[in-house]
């Protein structure tokens, strides 16, 4: 049987991955941080906790966002990934043009373990646990809304939730293989294309549930992603060239 | 009734973090493009295709420019 996979469900799959990849990366920062400063066992518990509390938010709220109607969930979901989407493509065009520092995971890194040092560590370590708990928690709950809002409003919640929990599976087995290496992750670069990818999907959502007919259908999309993809290179490089202007 | 208070606004506050933080303009953005083409959406639907992407580049490329003019 040959298994075919359309646009919509690639773009989908794609946007789950890379959001999933770049908030799972500054996870694993922290956990990292911990367990190499206070131990692993604290630390993992952390995370087991918090992965635990996530998927039941998950069970929770995914067949509840099934039953709202579909256009009123669309604009909803779509007005949220429009916002979310906006806020990462404005940080990623404010890396790239110079005007912000590129996200550091090493920064993170030698920040956190500075924080931990101090401090006895005891059998039961709660500033670890809590620690990790945290990191893992807040961004994977960018993860969870992602996934909520893009798969109900594609009706494939089952769909991006393994799309998440494989990615969430492979950075934690890349990571933990690569530890020291999670600086050279290229993250402002993905920050981007998931920026593209969740203003395509805001846009296309949000026009859906206004009674807009998009030309091509799911296929406007992509047509959608290579818009923004342009419109974006054209501000970084007026956002280039204005910041060197501003300093001459 | 006092935790459920605590995390009523901790629920609150992460919302308002998550959608409008540091970059309000937006969020302002955001719903007022909405608002604007619910308006016209039963006259102007095909044109909406257009106006909208255009409309939401408009809004990064101001924001950006705020950015810009701080510096």
């Amino acid at each position: 049987m040959i298994a075919t996979i359309s646009t919509s469900n690639s773009v989908l799959i794609l946007a789950i991955f890379l959001a999933t990849a770049v908030e799972m990366v500054e996870a694993l920062t922290i956990v990292v941080a911990v367990g190499h400063t206070r131990g692993w066992r604290s630390a993992l518990e952390g995370v087991l906790v918090a992965l635990t509390t996530l998927v039941a938010l998950v069970a929770a709220f995914g067949p509840a966002l099934l039953r709202i109607p579909i256009n009123d969930l669309r604009i909803v979901v779509g007005s949220i990934l429009l916002i979310f989407g906006l806020q990462w493509l404005r940080k990623a065009v404010l890396r790239s043009s110079g005007l912000k520092a590129k996200h550091d995971e090493d920064a993170i890194f030698a920040s956190t373990v500075a924080s931990l040092e101090h401090g006895e560590v005891s059998r039961r370590d709660t500033l670890a646990f809590v620690t990790s708990f945290k990191g893992v928690f807040l961004e994977g709950l960018e993860v969870v809304i992602t996934v909520l809002t893009l798969g109900a409003s594609a009706h494939k919640i089952l769909l991006a939730s393994w799309v998440a929990i494989g990615t969430v599976l492979l950075v934690a087995v890349v990571g933990v293989l690569v530890a020291k290496q999670l600086s050279s992750v290229p993250e402002n670069a993905m920050k981007m294309t998931v920026g593209v990818l969740l203003v395509s999907y805001g846009t296309f959502w949000c026009g859906e549930g206004l009674g807009i007919h998009w030309t091509g259908s799911d296929a406007a999309l992509p047509v959608l992603a290579l818009v923004y993809l342009a419109g974006t290179w054209a501000i970084v490089a007026v956002a280039k060239q204005s910041r060197k202007n501003v300093a001459s | 009734m006092k935790l459920l208070k605590k995390a009523t606004k901790a629920f609150g506050m992460f919302w308002w973090n998550f959608l409008v933080g540091d970059t309000p303009e937006l969020f302002v953005a955001v719903i007022t493009i909405l608002g604007v083409l619910a308006v016209f959406k039963s006259t102007h639907a095909h044109a909406l295709m257009i106006v909208l992407p255009v409309l939401v580049l408009g809004a990064l490329s101001v924001s950006v420019w705020r950015e810009v003019r701080k510096r």
